[in-house]
């Protein structure tokens, strides 16, 4: 087994959630180079949508924004905007919403507006994007993040996207059609909502991974689960897809753009 | 009377200081070029209008030329931040920026409205997030079939929607494809609507679906080849990636970004002078 890097076992951790045929409304960034690792090894059937309208692609790079030409190309289909989040999203035929963000709570719950008060922000961040509707409505919402003190906050300085609100059933009581933040995925482990308070529980440790690092990552006291599972190394196969996958994208990303006048 | 203008004439013509204007295009098709000749025609005190407002509207809101933004995601897609954007909401420069914020369902909805001409857009949102809270425009309608709650968005109708398509005819008629966003329904919202296209044809044989926007919708085109630069237009050039990943750079810092604007859009003429300052720079 090759040496690989934090980064690499949650990109790889996040992929292995994913299932052949699901279908999964992908975030930019770290879900996206997920989501493709998955549609690369065991989830060739998978079945990738970004906002931007494309349905089914299979790009060979990583797009650097939600728009790339490369997810046109590659789509089944390109559909406008508009009809992604009623007919698609809003109607409940997204399986899995797979989302990151700037900070997130015990329960699930999403910032990626500002840090500081809204008004007079400390840094303002890009906002919501698509994220408050898929956080409503894909049947479920997978969440990847690096786990760090600030960004696994006590208290959220804005809600942008709802994960289980106050928990303890509030969200069920909503309007919200999906079922919430069912895997939050970090470097330090994987976190599960409790069935009853929906707290986010420590269920999953990586190889090497202690409880004691865990909770120094997580900015409230973080809950265990009496079973901790182990994640398995990432395989030599998940990590040389991986690196290729992310090869090829700087390669790409580098390119000279030549305009035909 | 022909609607085809320069791009400086469809400006000059068109868009007045103080409108709510809507540059659109999601990632792909973005009006660079028209962003750029409202910059060096000075227009002030605009309301931008925009889901995604990209580097397109961090130049306007750095050169000075808003007083609101409406929009649903302001970063630079896959780098990180708009810096200009950001400045102005963080601190006021070169002028504050009121902020109309919503989510890309909430807009969506919002043209949608737009172009039915209907007061309001409709949708199962917002649902326990911040945003109504720091957005008044944000309510809700109890659905008198079912009671339920739904979110609510006003309409969105700009004095003026600028886009960018791959092409026109003699007559106006403009043709789009790929990914399209929401750019049908942002056209439509409007009073007017200004098209720059890569190129100009006789005969507009549209591929079966694509957006197409009637003669009689429009109210001025643009011949700009390269006008949706560093965005792409399919078919034509790619989106320049290493531009947009450049830009975190340029635009971090007031002095650089403004001696870049400088150089590359305030001491050009047009779009083609723009593209060859790039190349000069390139070489």
């Amino acid at each position: 087994m090759s040496a690989y890097t934090p980064d690499e076992m949650m990109t790889i951790a996040a992929s292995r959630a994913l299932w052949n045929g699901c279908v999964c409304f992908v975030g930019i960034g770290l879900p996206s180079a997920a989501c493709n690792l998955a549609r690369l090894s065991h989830a060739p059937d998978i079945v990738l949508i970004y906002e931007s309208g494309t349905i089914g692609t299979r790009p060979d790079v990583l797009p650097l924004s939600i728009g790339d030409g490369e997810l046109a190309e590659t789509a089944a289909c390109v559909v406008p905007l508009p009809e992604i989040f009623t007919y698609y999203l809003q109607s409940g035929r997204i399986d899995v919403g797979f989302l990151g963000a700037a900070q997130i709570d015990r329960f699930g719950n999403l910032n990626s507006t500002v840090i500081g008060p809204y008004e007079k922000p400390k840094t303002r961040l890009p906002g919501a994007g698509g994220a408050p509707e898929i956080g409503a409505h894909a049947k479920e919402t997978f969440v990847v993040l690096k786990a760090t003190p600030r960004s696994f906050v006590p208290r959220l300085d804005f809600c942008t996207t709802p994960g289980y609100l106050g928990g303890h059933g509030e969200r069920a009581r909503t309007t919200a059609r999906g079922g919430g933040p069912r895997l939050v995925i970090t470097d330090v482990g994987v976190l599960r909502p409790s069935p009853e308070s929906q707290e986010l529980t420590l269920t999953a440790l990586y190889e090497g991974g202690t409880v004691e690092a865990a909770r120094a990552a997580i900015g409230w006291p973080l809950a265990v689960a009496e079973n901790l599972e182990q994640i398995a190394p990432p395989t030599d196969t998940e990590l040389a897809t991986l690196r290729a996958l992310n090869a090829r994208t700087r390669a790409a990303h580098s390119q000279p753009v030549r305009l035909p006048f | 009377m022909s609607k085809l203008l320069s791009l400086k004439e469809a400006i000059a013509q068109h868009v007045q200081d103080g409108q709510m204007l809507a540059l659109e295009g999601f990632t792909h098709l973005i009006p660079f070029a028209a962003g750029h000749e409202l910059i060096r025609q000075g227009r002030r005190e605009l309301h931008l209008v925009r889901m995604t407002p990209d580097l397109v509207y961090d130049q306007l809101i750095g050169m000075g030329c808003a007083r609101a933004l409406t929009f649903s995601w302001g970063g630079n897609p896959g780098v990180g931040s708009l810096y200009r954007l950001r400045d102005a909401v963080e601190k006021g420069w070169p002028r504050p920026l009121e902020l109309h914020e919503h989510s890309h369902a909430g807009m969506a909805a919002a043209y949608t409205a737009g172009a039915s001409r209907m007061p309001f857009g409709l949708l199962r949102g917002y649902i326990g997030t911040d945003l109504p809270g720091v957005n008044p425009d944000i309510r809700s309608v109890t659905c008198p079939y079912t009671g339920e709650a739904l979110a609510t968005v006003p309409a969105l109708n700009p004095d003026v929607t600028i886009l960018h398509a791959q092409r026109a005819d003699r007559q106006g008629n403009v043709s789009l494809t790929g990914i399209v966003g929401a750019q049908r329904e942002a056209a439509l919202a409007a009073r007017k609507l200004i098209v720059t296209v890569e190129e100009v044809v006789d005969a507009l044989p549209p591929a079966m679906n694509a957006v197409v926007l009637p003669h009689w919708v429009v109210t001025a085109v643009a011949h700009v080849p390269g006008g949706a630069y560093p965005s792409y237009a399919h078919g034509h050039y790619a989106r320049d990636n290493a531009f947009y990943q450049r830009w975190d750079d340029i635009a971090r810092e007031r002095d650089t970004f403004r001696a870049w604007m400088e150089k590359h859009v305030l001491a050009t003429a047009d779009h083609a002078a723009f593209l060859a300052s790039l190349v000069e720079k390139a070489a």
